[in-house]
């Protein structure tokens, strides 16, 4: 017993391996990803600091049960191959997850490490094993169930979709991802920045799915292209709906329209999708703003706020209407942002857009907020002070103020109950939802969250997809 | 890829005509919808309102006007080449029904996409009358398909080349004097909408408009589309294209329509030195 204690005290002692990144300095002005990657010493160096928990609390918060203990110790004893192999039996998105979770309210936050110092870097250990994978490995693929014969059609390349077609695939059923854009990936594509989650990672991930077997059909508008009784029809005995939160919401204040004024998804899927950061090499443009204005707190506000930084902005302000502590965005990425020179405007309201004669943005009116009581989500609502209205010059707008469903499909399809805010009603256990045959998953059904709870969503409708393929609905 | 299959010349070669192998949006599309092209690796989404579809043959045309950079790399797409992304069909069809008497008004490459909307309405029973114009005589397309398809045909240019010598609106309004019209159906470039509908509303014909804003996903992700109308904000690609002419704010949606225009003037000049370079 002491020699145990002993031990976790000389390993709590270890520090926490730092990844290497760019400096803010000149990141900011490139689309490279920031974070550089541990080397194999770092890694098993960090590894060294997990005390194997035999009741381990990372695997309680991880969404998707990955069992971390075991993979970390894969990562100690040099098996790098093996340790990713472990990881795909609960995730097929690995290099994703290890990059864009937010590790610090999920397993890192239940890390026991965490109670007195620093806990394990599971994030950056997740990335390492499946970039080494993709450097290294040897391409070999897990093993799969034999054929089922059973067809499974998948709405949507997002990270939900991808988990539902990864799962569905190594129990041996045909699956095919419909995906409304011209590429897969959904929001890892058209969200997420290349600093942040370059694309040929996306790209890489989901082509490990087609070498599994799944087929990807893109361009393919589900609701318009073809009807989810069609696909029924066509042959296919169960439909995943993954469709993502898709409508941008703006503010609702005066001069919302003007030239300068975009939604966050505009901007990020011009940026990421499109890669127009690299217009005129590619044809579609983006607004280069000298001095840029963000709304919001979330990551999509920090993704916008350091893209503008990237596309040459001089000034980057991010406009939010509550205090930094109820800021949702994860806190390395408020971290990053602020370190590559983001000032922050927090407790501070957009009132109305300024525009000239040609009807562009030339600035905006904002008001500081004070809190109050709490609101319906339990934080203080921000109140206006009066008579505190301030003019901030700019440029160009992004807002990153939240989405909502997006009706497309839902308004074709009359029989998928949705709810008052327009998502789609399932059972947040197996993700049923009222339709015979159909499930969802992710933002749809939630509203806007994270990846990984949409891949969690998608993990528990693939099992009850499984049964029901199996055994009946 | 998407192939063209056929492919035709109009307007001096300032339009051009695809007809593009797409069978499942040949199998879904109705008159008023759009689809999004997209050329190669990387190229624009364009968003383009069918002129015709034939589902049989499974196919979908396109008229377009070469204004930028990637319109003059769809005019390079020869038969036998195609599109490397084709989506659709998106927006709402356009609600035909018998209403009594129908004008139909077009200008430039809207009146490809007025086409099929004038033989739906003539199908369903109206009485059609279709006045379509152009800046000249070379610059007006599909005046026989347009003659075909309504009961009565009236031409304009502005230049009096051929036709009436006249604005769309001046033939418009003769018609608008002598009998009652239940619906005016204008498409065609921003200007000649806001004029018609201006029009109309003195006459308190209800008016219907189809709008091509700048878009990225057509599916109401980007809200680039969006538009006022009736004071409130509509997302073209989803809510439209089509939209009562009289509620929509025509001088807001042409400012919009001039984001990128620096950005797109310098592309489409380069695009045009490596044609001209190419040639050489």
């Amino acid at each position: 017993m002491a020699v145990e204690t002993a031990a976790k005290e000389k390993k709590q002692k270890k520090e926490r391996v730092r990844m290497p990144e760019q400096a803010p300095k000149v990141r900011a002005r490139n689309f490279i990803e920031v974070p550089t990657g541990y080397t194999p010493e770092m890694a098993k160096e960090e590894a060294s600091r997990c005390l194997q928990c035999k009741n381990p609390g990372c695997v309680d918060g991880c969404p998707v049960g990955i069992d971390i203990p075991g993979f970390i110790k894969l990562i100690l004893e040099g098996n790098f191959t093996q340790s990713i192999r472990h990881i795909w039996k609960q995730n097929s998105l690995p290099a994703v997850c290890g990059r864009v979770c937010p590790q610090e309210s999920q397993c890192e936050g239940k890390c026991i490490l965490a109670k007195k110092g620093e806990p394990v870097a599971i994030g950056n250990l997740e990335r390492f094993a499946a970039d080494w994978e993709r450097a290294n490995g040897t391409g070999a693929l897990p093993p799969t169930a034999p054929a089922t014969g059973k067809r499974i059609a998948v709405v949507g390349a997002g990270p939900a979709g991808l988990t539902v077609a990864g799962d569905l695939i190594q129990k041996g059923h045909d699956v095919s991802v419909f995906e409304a854009f011209h590429k897969p990936g959904g929001v890892l594509l058209y969200g997420i920045p290349e600093f942040r989650l370059p694309k040929d990672i996306v790209a890489q991930e989901v082509n490990f799915l087609e070498r599994l077997g799944v087929k990807v059909e893109c361009n393919a508008v589900v609701g318009r292209t073809v009807s989810l009784d069609e696909l029924f029809e066509e042959g296919y005995q169960a439909i995943f709906l993954g469709l993502g939160a898709g409508l941008p919401k703006f503010m609702n204040i005066p001069g919302e329209n003007l030239v300068g004024v975009l939604s966050a998804n505009e901007y990020l899927t011009r940026a990421n999708l499109m890669k127009a950061y690299l217009f005129p090499k590619v044809d579609t443009p983006i607004p280069r703003g000298k001095d840029v204005v963000v709304l919001g707190g979330g990551n999509v506000a920090m993704d916008s706020a350091r893209t503008a930084l990237r596309l040459g902005a001089d000034r980057v302000r991010l406009v939010y209407r509550r205090s930094r502590d109820e800021m949702p965005a994860r806190a390395a990425e408020a971290h990053h942002a602020e370190e590559e020179g983001i000032e922050f405007f927090l407790l501070t309201n957009p009132t109305r857009y300024i525009g000239n004669e040609k009807g562009r943005l030339t600035g905006m009116e904002c008001i500081k907020m004070e809190l109050g009581e709490p609101d319906a989500s339990g934080r203080r609502r921000p109140v206006p002070v009066k008579g505190s209205e301030i003019e901030l010059p700019c440029d160009l707008c992004i807002v990153a103020v939240g989405t909502g469903a997006n009706p497309l499909l839902t308004s074709s399809t009359p029989d998928l109950k949705i709810n008052k805010w327009g998502y789609i009603e399932a059972d947040p256990k197996t993700g049923k939802t009222l339709k015979k045959g159909v499930w969802a998953g992710g933002d749809i059904v939630t509203g806007s969250a994270t990846v990984i709870l949409a891949m969690g969503a998608g993990r528990n409708a693939a099992n009850s997809i499984h049964d029901y393929l199996m055994r009946g609905w | 890829m998407f192939k063209i299959v056929k492919r035709e010349e109009m307007s001096q070669g300032t339009v051009v005509l695809n007809e593009i192998a797409a069978p499942l949006i040949a199998k879904k599309a109705k008159p008023g919808q759009f689809v999004i092209l997209k050329a190669n690796e990387t190229g624009e989404r364009i968003p383009l309102t069918m002129a015709y579809t034939d589902a049989q043959k499974g196919i979908i045309a396109v008229i377009y006007q070469v204004v930028g950079k990637s319109t003059a790399l769809f005019k390079t797409l020869k038969v036998g080449e195609g599109y490397q992304d084709a989506i659709g069909p998106l927006g709402k069809a356009t609600h035909i029904e018998k209403l009594g008497k129908v004008v139909c008004v077009g200008g430039g490459t809207g009146v490809a996409v007025l086409h099929p909307i004038t033989r739906g309405m003539k199908e369903a029973g109206n009485h059609v009358t279709a006045v379509i114009g152009a800046r000249t005589k070379d610059l007006l397309i599909l005046e026989d398909f347009m003659r075909a398809a309504s009961h009565e045909l009236h031409v304009c240019t502005d230049d009096g080349s051929y036709g009436r010598h006249g604005f769309v609106t001046h033939a418009l309004k003769d018609i608008l004097d002598k009998e009652k019209i239940n619906l005016v159906v204008a498409i065609g470039p921003v200007p000649m909408m806001k004029f018609v509908s201006k029009l109309t509303k003195e006459y308190n014909v209800p008016t219907m408009v189809s709008l091509n804003p700048i878009m990225v996903d057509g599916t109401g992700m980007c809200g680039g589309c969006r538009v006022s109308v009736g004071g409130k904000t509509k997302f073209a690609c989803v809510d439209g294209p089509e939209f009562d002419g009289h509620q929509v704010d025509f001088d807001e949606l042409m400012l919009r329509l001039q984001a990128y225009c620096e950005d797109e003037k310098a592309c489409h000049n380069e695009f045009c030195r490596m044609e001209e370079m190419g040639r050489k």
